[in-house]
């Protein structure tokens, strides 16, 4: 790295840093039936964009080609195992990652959009976590928010020539982390404190979320920069297929 | 010498991630470790001042009349984390040989 992009970097994890400090994210699913109707019927709406232009995407990038279907098949995997796991944190609670940070990277927000809904709807009905009331708003935090700003991060720090891995943790950490910070902005807007209206209630949610959901983002971060490392190692081929490695880039 | 100091980093991130979640449970001894969904109930319960009911319960528990048994949950995210777990190892299997293979070729 030159001087300049030293400098550049450190200014983004300070600023990553404060936003992460910062009241940010908490760590959850809404819960089935904690939604009025018609704001389930709202974000559900949201979504279907979303997910309409992911379906698409999904059959532009892997184009019928079974290798680059084997990698959209191992980063569905990956959010299926990392939102699984249940990882007690520094609060006395425990809460899972999201794990949606490397398809967003690999293949875009659209594209993991559809890979979070499938493990949000498996989760809705099979382990009554999350809801399916809830599953537009969950939908949107954690398969749409979050990924959306993990891939701007990754793309933006990569303009900025920061190196790739520091990239992918930054995306993924901070992807995590967006996720429940948007949860926190759900439920704030369907529950207003009594004094203060949403943005006490806000403070309220993502204090309880924020200081759970930190530790775990970095795992998240760490965890995905590991998967990261496996696939340039073992699948260039395929990441210069969907346009992660440059070919000047290996 | 890369492949090397792959493996070294590799080993490095796993320890760390395996550090950060299990610390807590040393360090805050005799903490309930519960979910943060419940946490998230409470909280509509304090913010807006009384108990929310919600107006829909799960399929999976108005199927089986009552909450999903604990020890059953635990099933059924391990579940989850097999089906993940199995999709990863069986893609990242067959491209670890691939690689094998073609380094033997060249």
């Amino acid at each position: 790295m030159s001087q300049r992009q030293r400098k550049l970097f450190a200014c983004f994890t300070v600023l990553c840093m404060a936003v992460a400090f910062a009241p940010t994210a908490g760590a959850m699913h809404i819960m089935e039936g904690y939604l009025s109707p018609p704001l389930c019927i709202a974000w559900g709406a949201v979504c279907l964009p979303f997910l309409a232009l992911g379906l698409r995407s999904i059959r532009r990038k892997t184009g019928g080609q079974s290798q680059n279907l084997l990698l959209l098949a191992l980063c569905g995997a990956f959010v299926f195992v990392i939102s699984s796991l249940k990882i007690p944190s520094v609060t006395g609670s425990c809460s899972h990652m999201t794990g949606t940070g490397l398809s967003a990277i690999l293949f875009g927000p659209a594209v993991t959009s559809v890979l979070g809904l499938i493990v949000l709807i498996f989760q809705a009905i099979l382990l009554a976590h999350g809801g399916l009331t809830t599953l537009g708003a969950n939908c949107f935090s954690m398969a749409i928010a979050g990924p959306l700003a993990a891939y701007g991060l990754y793309r933006g720090l990569r303009a900025v020539k920061v190196d790739r891995k520091a990239c992918v943790f930054l995306a993924a950490f901070l992807g995590d982390l967006f996720t429940y910070c948007v949860t926190s902005v759900q439920l704030a807007a369907a529950y207003p404190a009594a004094e203060g209206g949403a943005a006490a209630s806000l403070v309220k949610f993502l204090g309880v979320f924020a200081p759970t959901q930190l530790p775990l983002a970095v795992v998240e971060g760490i965890l995905t920069v590991v998967i990261v490392i496996g696939l340039e190692t073992y699948a260039s081929r395929e990441l210069k297929d969907i346009g992660y490695l440059g070919g000047n880039e290996v | 010498m890369k492949q090397q100091s792959h493996k070294v980093l590799v080993v490095a991130l796993l320890a760390a991630a395996l550090l950060i979640s299990l610390l807590p449970l040393f360090l805050l001894r005799g903490a309930e470790f519960g979910g943060s969904d419940d946490a998230g109930s409470q909280m509509v319960a304090e913010v807006t001042g009384r108990e929310y009911e919600p107006w829909f319960t799960p399929v999976l528990e108005s199927a089986l009349g009552g909450e999903l048994p604990g020890e059953v949950e635990s099933l059924m995210f391990c579940v989850q984390t097999g089906i993940g777990v199995g999709v990863i190892a069986f893609v990242l299997g067959r491209w670890v040989e691939r690689k094998k293979w073609m380094d033997k070729k060249e």
